[in-house]
């Protein structure tokens, strides 16, 4: 594989056409919420991503954005794979989406833990790229903290 | 296949033109241009944001170290009399580049601080120093600075301070839709509170040239001072700073074939020994107490602390040589390159040319908005067959909301690309949007 297909693998393209989760939601009823923007000056990207909780369980992550398709697809890949589950997996997801970017193309993201984002190993040999990929995620994190139980409207 | 346009063929001074095979012969002077890059020839097209350095740039700087290295205007000995001989050559063939006198040439470190020290002499001005003598440069609460909608992070945001430091309002000249200032509303805008009016002589992202005999008769009408941010003019346009009649003029050394670090200011010499010092310390006083000090005539009062001496030998290297080459050829040569991509762009579909229609003077460069695929991803494509453009806002982001787009992919050329620098640009343009799936 060429360095620009490792980059740019289908399913990253395909995400980035089918921007899971994009649309920003109102909350539930019932729901905890939290919001995040994330912002990135160097090339524009930019998402706001909303992440709403039953309980311990992430219920719905809903987003808008603008930027390039690394960092849509890996908002969409994070949709797909964070809704539903609980707050300890999704940090244990999100360590090791982390731990991949950082690694300079060293570590392959574990497929089980990541599903379809485990694909964006590739970027990690992009360091300019690394915070397109990253970018949904801080905002994830963010929301989630943001997302205290109690805060239900 | 891309439409040939007929090279030039005849300059003012009936030198031959630049043609592909005199660019080929200049491209050995620089080294760099001989790298592969992801298993392509480098095709740099990226000398808007720095331009690649010829072997005697290097050697000039190099050559400097080894013979002259020693503290200028200090010491006594030989070899500070022989660096501050060379430091100040350096300044005379830089200021007679631009057709200023060596008095009128400040060294900075880029552009940048050359239009923060006028933001920031003005200011100290306007908190009383600099006596009666500064009084044309006090800014205060219904004085009004005048800017444009296309200007360069570096030409709007120390205005923005000075405004907000002294009370002054900020106004600016709008674009059109197509990026073109509105010299239409520049009349009403640039009025009796005007007190400066800084625009830049070409757009960093659309490489179209502003009117500055207009703008400049206007500011005068007003007796507002002009600022004109040079900086993708000098490096690629024949530059006289009288014949162009402004106050200030900034540039930068990286951009025209010399090292990073240095810079110059432009300044009226009656300006510049009336205007309070911006940056103080060792090497700009005449007498110092406890409690005062006297400053040194320009430019050494705007020369604080020790100066990027290699730097400006370096940068007197590059302006020789493209003198040498001659800087209407350079115009001419790039003027023929920014057409072909003009006109080759044109041929491909969902790429959009950015800026107002042909006709515009415009240097060399192109900037694009490619249909559903978004200028970092174009970039990333284009970087893996070895063509090396700028894609984001490129330090103008209120541009870039008034052309109704976040960010661009620009391609700029300079005297080392060549016809087949361009087409392979054009080439790897016409495959973006089958790669990334945004073809209809």
């Amino acid at each position: 594989m060429s360095g620009l297909e490792q980059l740019y693998q289908q399913i990253i393209l395909d995400h980035a056409r089918r921007r899971v989760g994009a649309g920003l939601k109102e909350a539930e009823a019932g729901h905890a919420w939290g919001e995040s923007h994330q912002h990135n000056p160097i090339c524009g990207d930019e998402i706001r991503l909303r992440v709403e909780t039953d309980g311990n369980t992430i219920a719905r992550i809903s987003w808008e954005g603008n930027g390039c398709s690394i960092s849509m697809a890996s908002a969409s890949a994070l949709v797909e794979l964070a809704q539903g589950e609980d707050r300890g997996t999704f940090t244990d997801m999100l360590e090791e989406f982390r731990e991949t970017m950082r690694s300079r193309g060293t570590r392959e993201g574990d497929e089980e833990l990541l599903g379809d984002a485990a694909a964006f190993s590739g970027v990690s040999r992009f360091p300019a790229r690394v915070k397109c990929a990253m970018l949904a995620w801080v905002a994830a994190e963010g929301a989630l903290l943001a997302a205290a139980p109690g805060d239900a409207a | 296949m891309v439409p040939v346009l007929p090279a030039p063929t005849t300059t003012r001074n009936a030198v031959p033109a630049l043609d592909d095979a005199e660019v080929l012969r200049i491209r050995n002077d620089f080294p760099i241009l001989s790298r592969d890059i992801n298993g392509a020839p480098l095709v740099y097209l990226d000398s808007g944001a720095t331009s690649q350095k010829p072997q005697c740039v290097l050697e000039a700087e190099q050559h400097f170290y080894e013979r002259y290295n020693a503290a200028v205007h200090r010491g006594a000995h030989s070899l500070a009399v022989e660096a501050t001989d060379v430091f100040e050559d350096a300044r005379e063939t830089v200021a007679r580049f631009v057709n200023a006198g060596a008095d009128e040439l400040v060294w900075t470190s880029n552009a940048t601080e050359a239009l923060n020290l006028v933001a920031y002499s003005f200011s100290n001005a306007s908190a009383g120093r600099g006596g009666a003598a500064a009084e044309r440069f006090r800014l205060g609460p219904g004085d009004e600075i005048v800017v444009t909608e296309l200007e360069h992070h570096a030409n709007l945001i120390p205005w923005q301070e000075l405004a907000f430091r002294t009370g002054a309002t900020l106004r600016y000249i709008p674009v059109s839709a197509d990026g073109a200032l509105r010299m239409d509303l520049a009349a009403d805008i640039v009025g009796p509170r005007t007190r400066v009016l800084a625009f830049a002589h070409v757009s960093n992202v659309l490489g179209t040239l502003n009117d500055v005999g207009a703008l400049v008769a206007l500011a005068r009408s007003v007796g507002a001072l002009t600022v004109l941010d040079a900086c993708q003019s000098v490096p690629h346009l024949p530059v006289d700073v009288k014949a162009l009649d402004v106050d200030f003029l900034a540039f930068s050394g990286h951009k025209m074939l010399g090292p990073t670090g240095i810079g110059a200011l432009y300044g009226r010499r009656e300006l510049l020994n009336a205007m309070p010092p911006f940056l103080t310390g060792g090497s700009m006083i005449t007498t110092v107490t406890m409690e005062r000090a006297e400053f040194l005539p320009a430019p050494t009062r705007f020369e604080a602390g020790t100066q990027r001496i290699s730097q400006a030998v370096a940068l007197a290297a590059a302006a020789s040589y493209l003198s040498e080459i001659g800087m209407d050829r350079i115009a001419a040569w790039e003027e023929h390159l920014g057409q072909r991509m003009a006109a080759g762009l044109a041929q491909l579909p969902g790429i959009r040319l950015l800026g107002p229609p042909a006709g515009t003077g415009r240097i060399g460069t192109a900037t694009i908005e490619v249909e559903g695929v978004h200028p970092h991803d174009v970039g990333q494509f284009l970087d893996s067959r070895g063509v090396a453009v700028r894609v984001g806002h490129h330090c103008a982001q209120p541009l870039h909301r008034a052309l109704g787009v976040s960010a661009s992919t620009r391609a700029s050329t300079y005297l080392y690309n060549t016809t087949a620098d361009v087409d392979a640009f054009l080439d790897a343009v016409s495959g973006v949007r089958g790669f990334f799936g945004a073809q209809a």
